[in-house]
């Protein structure tokens, strides 16, 4: 069977989710052989063999932290070089789509980004996407090259498949252009304890309405109620009150839960375009005719400060 | 020595317009009006304030696209860009990422650069993977993703906010940037702006000019196909209700119902 590369997405040897589903994807297509680079890629072995990964390419070295992208694009070629892989899967990230494309570009291959769905097809992987704030769906092919496609996160269950996950070190050397952008320094993100917003199956929302930083714990406390990650509109960003990292919409996250649940957003296209995929839309506006309300399943036309409260209060009742 | 800047921008379909598919399933620029794609004001944006901090600079700013793409390039002039350029061509119709990468790059290295500035990505196709390719083409550093940035003797320093950490990056000119809408809200151009943009010289080139055949872009040059476009089904109208005193209640019967608590 044809061997599928999975890029992984890792912390410290800690495997985040989307990789594990990009394995449930890279199954449907043949053999899934892993790379991990960086600190702990070899300790990534364990969780990907349980889910199907046959053999763990791994290397460390100290370019892949502090370079930007480029170090992890040539890794990533000395790993396709080595396998001749029928397909190469990513997770769409803002620096997996990054990889991803400069590999595409280097080995003549086409590109397909932000994939929510992929199957096996005659002519190679079909991928569907959601195009213009998710009012199309297309399926697409790469139609030059070996397949080069990354995946949205929440695309794809997580399964387990038993596998040998065999570890293997890949031999890498890296090019004159990969020592181009010096990372610096890196402060890494304050864990809020709630799940990652692209990954969190309930999402809330708070916009405009929410009507100040000091309001959001507000909508803080119904995500907690549910388990939730919190997101939240541009206005509400652009005005300070909520970091840019939680944004959803077109410039921010574009999250796809099973719950999304806004409060105080209108609902401009720039937000549906974030969260339209969503499988059951519920949302909290004292504006009757806020386009929002044409997306839900279920909604409240009335004022957040006591629906949001109330509809916390209970949850936290009913759980007991 | 004048630094040399340019700004790539797109022209695209009004997000808050009715966007669709022509028959060959390629963008439909017939019904729906066009604009610089917003996330390209916020690199125009940044380009003007580095040129502002500069001895001498000369902001270039410039487009792939058909013919009413002068649009997206008057409204960059028009916000004090010094000059623009133009690729046009009746082969290009239908050209990916890849083609576009190719044909931009080909138009920069003609232009002259020191410092090339993308926004975060299109509002239209919204892949985000122009700037590193361009990077990789052109072979110099990618510092992309930026929310601030700043040019200093030559070097070019940044803040990319990523998933997990906020990194600061370097790297030495020539370098492409890409700038995010957390950079800095884009100026609205000036009378005196609009005015001025119209005397400013907008340079045509098509692909010969830039030593480029016509298979390497367009819908047959593409590296990708799109076998199917499909209007997604509108959403089956939900229950509304007004709050009157238990909205809360009723929302949490209606999540039980359906096992999210």
């Amino acid at each position: 069977m044809a061997e599928v590369l999975v890029l992984v997405d890792h912390v410290d040897g800690a495997v985040r989710k989307p990789t594990l589903e990009l394995l449930t994807l890279a199954r449907r297509i043949g053999d899934p052989v892993a790379v991990a680079l960086g600190a702990g890629a070899e300790s990534t072995a364990g969780v990907l063999g349980e889910h199907g990964a046959v053999k763990v390419l791994a290397s460390d070295a100290p370019e892949f932290a502090d370079y930007l992208v480029v170090p992890k694009v040539d890794a990533l070629q000395a790993a396709f070089e080595a396998v001749s892989p029928a397909a190469v899967l990513v997770v769409s990230s803002a620096e997996g789509k990054e990889i991803a494309a400069r590999l595409a570009l280097r080995i003549g291959s086409g590109i397909i980004t932000d994939a929510t769905d992929l199957e096996a097809g005659d002519e190679g992987p079909v991928a569907t996407q959601a195009v213009f704030a998710a009012s199309y769906t297309t399926r697409s092919r790469v139609s030059r090259g070996v397949p080069v496609i990354t995946v949205k996160p929440n695309s794809a269950p997580v399964e387990p498949a038993a596998a040998a996950g065999a570890v293997e070190t890949l031999a890498v050397s890296f090019g004159e252009g990969a020592t181009g952008t010096k990372v610096v320094s890196r402060t890494p993100r304050e864990s809020t304890g709630r799940p990652e917003l692209t990954e969190a199956a309930i999402v809330v929302s708070g916009g405009r309405g929410v009507n100040g930083a000091e309001n959001f714990p507000l909508i803080e406390a119904l995500a907690d109620s549910l388990g939730a990650a919190v997101g939240a509109s541009r206005a509400a960003v652009d005005a300070g009150w909520y970091p840019h990292t939680s944004q959803v919409g077109q410039t921010g996250k574009s999250v796809s839960p099973q719950l999304y649940i806004a409060s105080g957003i209108s609902g401009a296209i720039q937000h549906r375009a974030g969260m339209q995929t969503s499988k059951t839309i519920v949302a909290i506006n004292k504006d009757a005719e806020a386009p929002i309300f044409e997306l839900v399943d279920y909604g409240v036309v009335g004022d957040l400060f006591t629906v949001v409260p109330q509809l916390t209060e209970e949850i936290n009742t009913r759980k007991g | 020595m004048s630094l040399r800047i340019v700004v790539c921008v797109k022209y695209v379909p009004d997000a808050t317009g009715d966007r669709r598919f022509a028959d060959d399933l390629t963008l439909d620029r017939e019904d729906v009006d066009g604009l610089l794609s917003e996330l390209d004001e916020y690199a125009v944006e940044q380009a003007l304030q580095i040129a502002d901090e500069a001895d001498d600079a000369e902001i270039t700013v410039v487009t792939v696209g058909p013919e009413d793409a002068k649009d997206a390039l008057r409204k960059a002039l028009s916000m004090g860009a010094d000059k623009a350029v133009h690729v046009e061509d009746d082969d290009l119709h239908g050209t990916d990422v890849m083609g576009t990468s190719l044909v931009l790059a080909k138009a920069v290295e003609k232009t002259g650069y020191d410092l090339v500035i993308c926004g975060m990505a299109s509002t239209d196709g919204v892949m985000g993977v122009l700037p590193a390719l361009l990077a990789e083409r052109l072979g110099v550093p990618q510092v992309t993703l930026l929310s601030e940035v700043a040019v200093n003797g030559g070097v070019v320093t940044g803040r990319r906010d990523g998933d997990t950490a906020t990194e600061q990056l370097q790297a030495s000119l020539p370098a492409v940037v890409s700038v995010t809408d957390q950079s800095g809200e884009a100026r609205y151009p000036s009378f005196k702006g609009i005015m001025a943009a119209k005397k400013k010289p907008v340079e045509s080139l098509d692909l010969e000019d830039l030593e480029l055949d016509a298979d390497e872009v367009g819908l047959a040059g593409a590296w990708t196909a799109v076998d199917s476009a499909t209007e997604r089904p509108a959403r089956t109208a939900g229950t509304i209700v007004k709050d009157e005193g238990e909205g809360g209640k009723q929302l949490a019967e209606f999540l039980a119902g359906q096992k999210f608590i």
